[in-house]
């Protein structure tokens, strides 16, 4: 049985009187593809930023590889405005600021891609490469770490030509088609060298035969940076393609989760998403 | 095809940036050398080189604040107030002890050492260079240690608040500068000086006098842009720029953003403290009240002007600016101006007039700035472009006629 990496315990994320997620507990494995799914504003997107520091959850414990990354109960005006379950069941506060997690190991893409728009395609992923570097600013700007430095240009340089994004090396992000932009996101997470990855939306707004490249391309992530893939994901055809496991949330709360064929029979599913099947089709 | 060209040769090669930079104030320096040395002065010559000392100083403070507003994202108003106590604490540190009481009127100086002085007795000339550098260096960590203070909280906050706070910031150091209860340090609201001035780095070799005055600004304001050059490519450089385009995403890649941002800010105001010392350097007293908010606007002016984001537009804003504003259209003010006597239209206030109207013009032209975030090399590859492109055109309509 693989170890397992991340771990969800009881988060609820509640702003002002809004439960976006609903005292959520799931588990991802280690080298397993995991999908998140649920119909739009189910509170997928606020699950992955209480993980990655982005919000503080009101109540619950998230845990990576045995560490206590993230743990709350609520408190101060939550007290009596917690709506949530599990009140009590957690007495620690534990919060790092997402900097800190992606030093942990997890890094992730957005939603709505965040590239660093106006600089090129080679920075960006130079960028995610500062985090790890031994360097100080003294040692940086006397140029000290040349050695670092060179390290760090031709890791990333690396990285572009295994996503074929190379060629587009001095290319200004934004520049970039959408397609390519996700993929230059992907790449730009991986410098950071993760071991556990956490993709929103990857194939949002791609066509069919950009769906079908990107199930590939994550598929050899996987192998080739030995990862664990945790994905949010309305595409149906990706996720029951590529994830082991399901997971589906409908209104924060989790409600149903297995193979792809257990979670596609699930009546509870159906009935999720009936009202919104056009969601689940694009 | 121009067009891909025209990116690659633009954003080829970091250090090409760096040269052309270096280049652009070798150049302005070597200018200075050659007319302090073999021109004997006249005024208008003077008069130029004052200007162009004064122009360094504002690319430098331009500068750091540049690293701040147009490579980090933050948006800073407390250039003035770093330099005032840049400006102050050069001038404590090197007033010589001979002539603290003759400045010191109304208190007891409270501090009684000279770093220029203490060196030059143990060490000769060499000390007395040495001391000014210690005393510069002092400066700028004054500055930066304060930001640091500064920081501390706000730059925990949302950006926005940098800006209210480092205006805050500025107003207040001037009036706790000017207290009375701080008079055995500061001088109250009495001048500093007597401090060592630009005057005393003239080499004397019998009768000859070579004077380095002029160039020692102009060097150190190199030197200092030649740093800030070196930052902003570096590692740490593009972390700043990362934070600029996307808080969150730079958030996202590991970057701490309190720490980057504390970091950009003390070392901006590290600067600004520095070309307060050279500001001090250059004239003959240090007040506060001359370090007033309308100088944060003049360099942060100069900025917008050259470029936000741009090394090399704040440098040219700045030549630019100190040259009109004290130099160029000083006959506005004085009656004759490009021999014109109408001593009834160009009068005092008029100069003022038509320089907002000049800046007005420029940002309209320009609308983001003079270079725009681009650096000289940029320009310079697209205007041979733009050439050879014209060139090639005209060959082939030749080509056309003849065939
Ligand atoms: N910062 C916030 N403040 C208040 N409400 C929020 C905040 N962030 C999210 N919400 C609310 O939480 C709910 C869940 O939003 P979330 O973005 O997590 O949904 P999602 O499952 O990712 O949806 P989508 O498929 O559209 O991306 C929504 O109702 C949203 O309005
Ligand atoms: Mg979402």
């Amino acid at each position: 049985m693989a170890e397992t990496v991340l771990r969800l315990d009881d988060i609820t994320m509640q702003f002002g009187g809004v439960v976006a997620v609903d005292n959520l507990s799931l588990e991802v494995k280690k080298g397993e593809i995991v999908a998140l799914i649920g119909p739009n504003g189910a509170g997928k997107t606020t699950a992955f930023n209480c993980i990655t520091g982005v919000y503080e959850p009101t109540n619950g414990r998230v845990t990576l590889n045995d560490e206590i990354i993230a743990e709350n109960y609520p408190k101060g005006k939550m007290k009596a405005l917690y709506k949530g379950e599990n009140n009590g069941r957690y007495a620690k506060s534990v919060y790092f600021t997402p900097d800190a997690i992606t030093k942990r190991g997890i890094a992730r893409t957005f939603q709505n891609i965040r590239l660093f728009k106006a600089l090129t395609v080679f920075e960006n992923v130079l960028i995610a490469k500062h985090m790890r570097a031994k360097q100080n600013v003294f040692s940086a700007t006397f140029r000290l770490n040349a050695k670092e430095e060179k390290r760090m240009q031709k890791e990333a340089m690396q990285l572009l030509e295994a996503q074929n994004l190379a060629h587009l090396k001095e290319a200004i992000a934004s520049s970039l088609p959408y397609g390519l932009q996700r993929r230059l996101e992907i790449a730009r997470a991986l410098a950071t060298e993760p071991s556990l990855l956490l993709l929103d939306e990857p194939a949002a707004g791609m066509n069919p035969q950009e769906t079908q490249e990107l199930t590939a391309f994550i598929r050899r992530i996987r192998e080739e940076y030995r990862l664990t893939i945790f994905m949010i994901e309305h595409h149906m055809d990706l996720v029951m393609k590529i994830s082991e496991r399901i997971y589906v949330i409908d209104f924060g709360k989790l409600i149903s989760q297995g193979t792809a064929g257990e979670v596609q029979n699930d009546q509870r599913v159906i009935d999720a998403y009936l009202g919104v099947a056009d969601d689940a089709e694009n | 095809m121009g067009e891909k060209n025209l990116k690659n040769a633009g954003m080829k090669n970091i250090r090409k940036k760096n040269k052309t930079t270096a280049l652009f104030l070798g150049a302005l320096l070597i200018v200075a050398v050659v007319l302090e040395l073999f021109i004997s002065p006249t005024s208008s010559l003077a008069m130029l080189l004052t200007v162009l000392k004064k122009s360094s100083i504002y690319a430098l403070v331009a500068v750091s604040m540049n690293l701040l507003n147009g490579f980090t994202g933050l948006f800073s108003l407390g250039q003035a107030g770093f330099m005032l106590l840049g400006a102050y604490t050069y001038a404590i540190f090197t007033i010589p002890a001979a002539e603290r009481s003759s400045v010191y009127m109304y208190y007891d100086s409270a501090v009684n050492l000279s770093f220029p002085e203490v060196l030059e007795t143990s060490l000769g000339g060499f000390g007395m260079v040495l001391g000014v550098l210690i005393a510069l260096v002092l400066a700028g960590l004054a500055a930066a240690g304060i930001a640091y203070l500064i920081g501390l909280p706000v730059l925990r906050l949302k950006s926005d608040y940098l800006a209210i706070a480092t205006l805050g910031f500025a107003e207040i150091i001037r009036a706790i500068f000017q207290w009375g209860k701080l008079g055995p340090v500061t001088n109250g609201s009495n001048p500093l000086k007597s401090y060592v001035r630009l005057k005393a780095f003239e080499l004397n070799f019998g009768n000859l006098t070579i004077s380095l005055s002029t160039f020692v600004l102009i060097l150190l304001a190199m030197l200092c842009i030649g740093m800030i050059v070196l930052l902003v490519n570096s590692s740490y450089g593009r972390a700043f720029k990362a934070i600029r385009e996307d808080e969150i995403a730079a958030e996202a890649m590991g970057i701490n953003l309190y720490r980057h941002k504390q970091l950009a800010f003390c070392i901006s105001s590290f600067f600004a403290g520095v070309g307060g010392a050279m500001l001090a350097m250059f004239a003959n007293t240090v007040q506060a009240n001359n370090f007033k908010a309308v100088m944060t606007y003049e360099i942060l002016l100069i900025v917008v002007l050259g470029g936000i984001g741009s090394i090399s537009g704040s440098c040219i804003a700045a030549v630019l600016f100190i040259f009109a504003s004290e130099w160029w259209l000083r006959g506005l003010d004085s009656g004759t101006f490009l021999g014109i006597n109408a001593p009834l239209i160009f009068r005092n206030g008029f100069r003022l007039v038509i320089f907002s109207l000049i800046i007005m013009a420029v940002v309209l032209f320009f609308r983001k700035g003079i270079m725009g975030d681009k650096e000289l090399p940029y320009h310079i590859a697209r205007l041979k472009e733009r050439i050879k492109a014209r060139h090639s055109t005209r060959k082939a309509k030749a080509g056309e006629q003849n065939g």
